[in-house]
């Protein structure tokens, strides 16, 4: 099974967004059974119009408290990766969302007063082992929350799918 | 009015006590524990596994690519189809047929078709879930069935997946926040009120990941269908559990670890609503009234119960909504339906001038049915008020009770229903009516 070590550590340009940005506002949910094409166009349309068309792979959204609040659509944390974003940094986040990012193998760390701190734009390392998000230009370093080990091998995985697969292939065997 | 009516009075208290929380309890149990401490992970057994139409075909389709061939447990698993019934598109439709196939390969019995009814009423009406058990499902307002006494939170399709294949999940154990109700509900004020003035004073931050149990002299006030209303809105608090607890335990156990415990005065509450966009900025209703309004929504798993539905006949008979104003009722189950037409509640709501839809979500999360246009105002008896929520990012969306809903769609503008209510005389208030048969 492949190991991804982009989970690691991560710098990027950072995409900055307020408090309590919703799955709504992520996945708006009247795109629901779009084409995936049409639906990546939607992204955050509602927070910032530009941002689905000018994000770029490797980038990292930052968000206020409360990231991703709403319902349980997956959908939200897989358009961002869907659109190249490597990691999502907020001061906190909602549950549902946090525990979906990690499924799906997309980076959620929660960094306490970040978005008061960071500029749109800034380029940010995200160090997810030591639990440490950097400014890099403005030399500044804060601690951010560390992701259990369980969830890290997730992560490593490249998430839960592949974790799947490989029960599917004992499943095989057995029968 | 001021906040003193819910007083903060535990906040800090961390008591190393030998009781635990329900969510505690139902966790060690899980997990083959004597006891969990806040903040631990535990890799525990699920007791229930619920998908809509929205994320079945998702979940299976995952399991069919990965090489799962059966489920852990296939009897354990539910699927409701609810959320885009009757298909509105081909590409809902071709979701929902590859969902259908797959339900039968996987063996899974427990599927309520289009029309049964809102997937977190059905599991309740159906006997699905029961006191004390873990229950997951693909929909973030899965914490309703805290209102029979069980864990129960919202996940994603992936995790879904992982849970139907091996039975187990980790969870992480959640600090708890005691709720203390006391004294009894005023004249026109519902347990819709009671949870929309908790977003207000918890907002969606303090609960954050926590288990929120609900005690006191009074809690034995609130019915099922009352309970199912608070418990549903706790996840917009961004609690895990939203927790009744069983029996004769009116009383939260003194003793457990509560981080903070609110007091709640029910004889004070006075009517609320949520403005927009967000489902923590509430108001006493006096603040709003005369906002005009587009239209009116009654239905979604908050509020779509007979009871509601009673409630809003009750206000609407004989009379017609206002000009220019358009009313969408949604029941919330196929039983809520038939009784509410065997009472002559849905001929009432038809001849004030209603839109009475099938059972099933409605417009209440925006997927189809009575989107909003740019510039339009609704008020809903549903359970978020996020910008782009039923249609378009520049609509307003009002939330509040299902008396508040029909008194306003009287009005034509947001309405405080204690004054239409006051011109009426026998009307039901306080709780709402027992969901039994509906
Ligand atoms: S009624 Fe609304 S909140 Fe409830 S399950 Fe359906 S879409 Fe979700």
């Amino acid at each position: 099974m492949a190991m991804n070590d982009n989970v690691t550590k991560i710098l990027g340009r950072a995409w900055l967004f307020g408090p309590d940005i919703s799955t709504d506002m992520l996945s708006p949910g009247q795109y629901v059974h779009h084409p995936p094409e049409e639906r990546l166009k939607h992204v955050l349309e509602s927070a910032r119009p530009e941002f689905a068309s000018q994000v770029r792979p490797g980038e990292i959204v930052v968000g206020g408290p409360n990231f991703g609040c709403g319902s349980s659509r997956e959908s939200a944390p897989q358009h961002l990766k869907d659109l190249g974003v490597a990691a999502v940094v907020a001061d906190s986040f909602a549950r549902i969302f946090a525990r979906n990012a990690i499924a799906i193998g997309l980076v959620a760390i929660a960094c306490p007063t970040l978005s008061e701190v960071v500029e749109d734009g800034d380029i940010i390392e995200v160090d997810v082992i030591a639990g440490r998000v950097s400014i890099l230009d403005r030399n500044i370093t804060l601690d951010a929350d560390s992701i259990p080990e369980p969830m890290m091998d997730v992560l490593r995985l490249g998430g839960i799918e592949p974790m799947l697969a490989l029960i599917g292939a004992e499943q095989a065997q057995d029968k | 009015m001021s906040y003193t009516d819910i007083k903060d009075v535990s906040k800090s208290r961390v008591a190393e006590s030998a009781q635990q929380t329900v969510a505690e309890e139902i966790l060690a149990r899980a997990s083959g524990r004597n006891r969990v401490n806040p903040g631990e992970h535990v890799v525990a057994e699920v007791d229930a596994m619920m998908m809509h139409d929205i994320f079945a075909a998702d979940v299976l389709s995952m399991l069919q690519r990965t090489g799962i061939r059966r489920l852990n447990n296939p009897s354990k698993a539910t699927v409701v189809f609810d959320h885009m019934v009757p298909s509105p598109s081909v590409s809902s439709s071709s979701h929902q047929a590859k969902a259908r196939e797959l339900i039968r390969y996987y063996g899974i019995d427990a599927f309520f078709e289009i029309g049964t009814g809102i997937c977190h009423q059905v599991m309740v009406e159906e006997n699905r879930v029961s006191p004390g058990q873990l229950v997951v499902g693909t929909d973030s307002h899965t914490t309703t069935y805290g209102a029979l006494g069980v864990a129960s939170t919202g996940i994603g399709s992936t995790e879904m997946a992982y849970a139907l294949a091996t039975g187990k999940l980790w969870f992480r154990v959640p600090e708890s926040i005691a709720i203390v109700l006391e004294g009894e509900f005023q004249f026109g004020v519902t347990a819709k009120d009671l949870i929309l003035k908790l977003m207000k004073v918890i907002g969606s931050s303090e609960a954050q990941y926590c288990s929120v149990e609900f005690g006191g002299p009074s809690v034995g006030n609130l019915d099922l269908a009352d309970r199912m209303t608070v418990a549903n809105m706790g996840v917009e608090m961004g609690a895990k559990f939203t927790i009744f607890p069983q029996g004769p335990l009116t009383t939260l156990k003194r003793d457990a670890r509560y981080i903070a415990s609110h007091v709640v005065s029910l004889d004070k509450l006075v009517p609320q609503i949520a403005v927009p966009h967000h489902v923590e900025n509430v108001v006493d209703v006096n603040e709003v009234v005369g906002v005009p309004l587009d239209q009116v929504f009654i239905g979604s798993c908050t509020n779509g119960r007979l009871g509601d539905l009673r409630l809003a006949a009750d206000v609407l008979r004989g009379k017609h909504i206002a000009k220019g104003i358009r009313l969408i009722v949604t029941p919330a189950s196929a039983n809520v339906m038939a009784a509410a037409a065997r009472e002559g509640i849905i001929e009432d709501l038809v001849k004030a001038g209603a839109y009475v839809g099938g059972p099933g979500c409605g417009p209440c999360f925006g997927g189809h049915m009575g989107l909003l246009a740019p510039g339009e105002r609704c008020l809903g008896t549903h359970n978020r008020n996020f910008r782009g929520r039923m249609g378009s990012g520049d609509a307003e969306i009002y939330l509040g009770s299902p008396l508040t809903a029909a008194a306003s769609a009287l009005a034509g503008a947001i309405a405080d229903p204690r004054e239409i209510l006051d011109g009426l005389g026998s009307v039901h208030t306080g709780t709402t009516m027992s969901s039994s048969g509906g």
